[in-house]
């Protein structure tokens, strides 16, 4: 999986960077954090609530194996994103996370990009600025080459990237491939 | 069973060689394993050769080893028709940094194109 993947001649942003605070479309207050941003003693409540939010999820909406099934498996997912070299923010209202979006290095100096909204906040606003914010975050941490796959008949996910500013990259197969160079 | 195994080289294609090795060993499928050509990686065709004699012989098992030439996924499909086959066996993708599962391009040919059963290993 070598990066040799084409990316955007124009870079996308700017992005925000979190945190943010905003009212969904369902009058709820979203505040949007990066996990490694909590203070210590959060940290672990955290990752149990992304854990939480994933043993929740609807399996009609995994995309392409993710989140695996099973309260055991999705731990052992989530520890490699939340301690390998990437970054993670989180959509919270309150002490529950209703979003999780995530750049994993690719050790090929890009990163992998996914979000994941939970049903019971799906189309309420939440994943357009979660995304914005990844970004934000990434951008302002160094991340310049982001790509990401999504199933090609997923239309909502592949017209949020291309919202943002994702590229097709023309290497389509059951998923679609997309890119974003941010600066 | 009559199974055409494709092993191109990438690792999803070496999970399948094993898994389906030993599962014809097992139940005494009559296995044929193609050599293929997978533009998407380096691994030289001998070594691939090499590495299936390899496998059989570590589960004691036979088949007939074919070097197969040209367009992977069309020529499987084409040697599955030609000759009979009941199923053709190839890997079932790889998996990103991040855990989607990826299916390879020959693995999504073959899946669309041929009339035989097709197995996937994971």
């Amino acid at each position: 999986m070598s990066d040799d993947r084409p990316y955007p001649e124009e870079p996308a942003g700017p992005f925000p960077e979190p945190p943010a605070t905003f009212t969904d479309r369902e009058g709820r207050t979203i505040e949007i954090r990066v996990l490694d941003e909590e203070p210590p003693e959060r940290r672990e409540t955290a990752i149990t609530s992304m854990v939480d939010m994933y043993d929740r999820f609807d399996p009609a909406d995994r995309a392409q194996g993710i989140p695996p099934i099973g309260r055991e498996r999705v731990e052992s997912w989530l520890s490699t994103l939340v301690e390998g070299e990437g970054l993670n923010v989180l959509a919270w209202d309150g002490d529950t996370v209703a979003g999780h979006a995530t750049l994993v290095s690719d050790d090929e100096g890009a990163y992998e990009l996914a979000i994941f909204v939970h049903q019971d906040y799906q189309r309420a606003g939440i994943g357009g600025r979660l995304i914005r914010h990844l970004l934000g975050a990434g951008a302002a941490r160094g991340v310049e080459r982001v790509w990401l796959t999504v199933e090609r008949w997923n239309d909502a996910a592949v017209g949020l990237y291309g919202s943002v500013g994702f590229e097709r990259t023309g290497d389509d197969r059951f998923e679609v491939e997309m890119t974003i160079w941010l600066t | 069973m009559k199974v055409l195994l494709g092993v191109g080289g990438s690792p999803d294609s070496l999970t399948a060689l094993s898994q389906v090795v030993e599962r014809a060993s097992a139940v005494g499928d009559e296995l044929t394993v193609a050599v293929l050509d997978n533009p998407e990686t380096d691994v030289n065709i001998d070594d691939i050769t090499d590495r299936v004699r390899e496998e059989l012989d570590r589960v004691g098992a036979e088949a007939d080893i074919r070097t197969v030439s040209g367009d992977p996924g069309s020529r499987l499909v084409e040697l599955a028709e030609a000759e009979g086959f009941d199923a053709i066996a190839l890997g079932g993708g790889e998996q990103t940094p991040m855990g989607k599962i990826s299916v390879g391009s020959i693995a999504e040919f073959v899946v669309l194109n041929a009339r035989t059963s097709v197995f996937l290993i994971r």
